[in-house]
């Protein structure tokens, strides 16, 4: 019994420990922002982001599609697909899969290159030419990945409702003007949209401190940057999804 | 200087001579490198002082820190090259950041210390296209592109073989001549040390040796005579009983 209060007190340390080193590292990623960089990892984070979004949002939209008809047929309300399909994207699944996709290819590719740059003294080098390794390498993968999230999103939305449109209307035979037009009724700008963007800001923030904090502090051998890697992703993903219940029960996204 | 409660230097006290070659000699895990970090104020010691050109590098801030970095050069024994950047770029780079010179200039500078290395046409190469000994020395001419007053060498003979060793010894010794720079080599080969240090600093558990070469090398202390002349003690191997050994331990587990 007292070696489990021990274990659960030192874990509670280490947790403890680990957040405010957490919160010390996201202080030092402040602006000067070097432009040139941060384009580089836009298109690093991003763009080679963005086939694995638009293919994963297609068949997610697909899925939904089919499964939403299979259900609403039942109760005779088909015609009401567009506004299932859209709010389930748009609400909920938009922003949380893009976030663990992002964290599954973009956040483990963040944190194994830090992780390298460590290992290999890269970033040792750096200091010794004066130059500050956070603002040249961390913070302009930080705020990309800040920046890329809400858009990844809005893309996958983007293209579920497609994958919706077509499981539901080519497919299965509902009349498109009605999954058009439900879905414009009940999808509401400033409540539905803007707070779908600022669910994926606050993961693509997740995202980009975890990645880069796994990778800055990671051990400089490779099992280092392998544990950082892996830290990446389950950290990652497992914060996403709490942060996604508490966001959506305080702010009602 | 400890790592992990586990004492690495103690006790240590010495000077490197203004303009000359210092090695700093000692076993794996002696501390060699820790030395030349504490210098370049990349880790800092739990006690003591480090005076680099006049100022405790112990007890300066980072902005500090880099002031003083701008009189250091640190030839890493990986290269520390930005593996993102070309051969090219990685010389450039601190030009680019620390200096207002046109690029045509920046470009003149980095073909002339290349040139100077024996190294051609790599401009374009990245880091993981040159073998060991290309990098070293593509390592050694980033170091020394800002003429720094101090440049520190990890272990630059590691891993290379007998020409490519003498090669960067060559080297060394003429840049040391050349352009009057105080050097500090971290290192095991004995023979490169013989030919080419001013003074040594032998790293033993008990504090530090140091002096000529040739004058620790005919030392009347056997441990110290012993090094030089890479002596086995074979009193101490027999110490260790066979089955003590790990590799016969991993062999039978």
């Amino acid at each position: 019994m007292s070696a489990l209060v021990r274990d659960l007190g030192w874990a509670a340390l280490l947790f403890v420990d680990h957040l405010g080193k957490l919160a010390v590292f996201a202080g030092q990623i402040l602006p000067p922002v070097r432009f040139r960089v941060f384009v580089q990892e836009v298109f690093n984070l991003g763009v080679l982001s963005l086939i694995i979004i638009c293919v994963c949002g297609l068949a997610v939209g697909m899925v939904l599609g089919l499964q939403g008809y299979n259900t609403l047929v039942r109760f005779g309300a088909e015609q009401s697909l567009g506004a299932v399909v859209g709010l389930s994207l748009i609400r909920e699944l938009g922003p949380v899969l893009t976030a663990l996709l992002a964290t599954g290819r973009a956040g483990s590719a963040t944190a194994a290159e830090i992780g390298t740059m460590v290992a290999t003294e890269q970033l040792d080098g750096l200091r010794m030419m004066s130059i500050n390794p956070v603002h040249l390498v961390i913070t302009p993968k930080a705020l990309a990945m800040i920046f890329v999230m809400p858009l990844l999103s809005a893309l996958f939305i983007v293209f579920g409702l497609a994958g919706g449109y077509l499981a539901g209307v080519a497919i299965m035979g509902v009349d498109g003007g009605a999954y058009v037009s439900s879905l414009q009724s009940a999808v509401d700008f400033s409540d539905d949209i803007v707070g779908s963007l600022l669910k994926a800001l606050v993961f693509g923030v997740l995202v980009g401190l975890i990645a880069t904090y796994r990778g800055y502090t990671s051990a400089p051998t490779s099992a280092g940057v392998s544990a950082a890697t892996t830290s990446t992703v389950v950290v990652g993903s497992v914060c996403i999804l709490i942060f996604d219940y508490f966001i959506t029960a305080l702010w009602g996204v | 200087m400890a790592f992990g409660g586990r004492d690495v230097l103690h006790g240590l006290t010495c000077r490197f001579p203004r303009g000359k070659i210092s090695v700093i000699l000692g076993g794996s895990g002696a501390g060699k490198t820790t030395v030349l970090r504490l210098i370049g104020g990349l880790i800092r010691p739990r006690r003591g002082h480090i005076t680099v050109a006049g100022e405790d590098v112990t007890t300066l801030s980072d902005a500090a820190l880099d002031r003083i970095r701008q009189k250091l050069g640190m030839m890493f024994q990986g290269g520390a090259l930005l593996n993102s950047l070309t051969i090219f770029d990685n010389l450039a780079f601190p030009l680019r950041e620390h200096s207002t010179l046109p690029e045509a200039a920046i470009a003149e500078e980095v073909h002339r210390q290349l040139t100077a290395v024996g190294l051609s046409n790599v401009d374009t190469l990245l880091p993981g296209q040159l073998s060991g000994g290309m990098i070293k020395r593509a390592a050694l001419a980033r170091a020394i592109i800002t003429k720094p007053e101090i440049l520190l060498c990890d272990e630059p003979f590691s891993g290379l073989d007998p020409i490519s060793v003498k090669r960067i010894e060559a080297l060394l010794r003429r840049i040391n001549q050349q352009l009057d720079i105080t050097m500090l080599v971290s290192s095991h080969h004995i023979p490169s040390t013989m030919r080419m240090a001013d003074q040594v600093v032998l790293l033993r558990q008990d504090g530090t040796v140091s002096g000529a070469p040739t004058e620790l090398q005919n030392s009347p202390d056997p441990w110290v005579a012993g090094f030089f002349n890479e002596e086995v003690d074979e009193s101490l191997e027999a110490e260790a009983p066979v089955s003590e050994r790990p590799a016969e331990r991993w062999a039978t587990s």
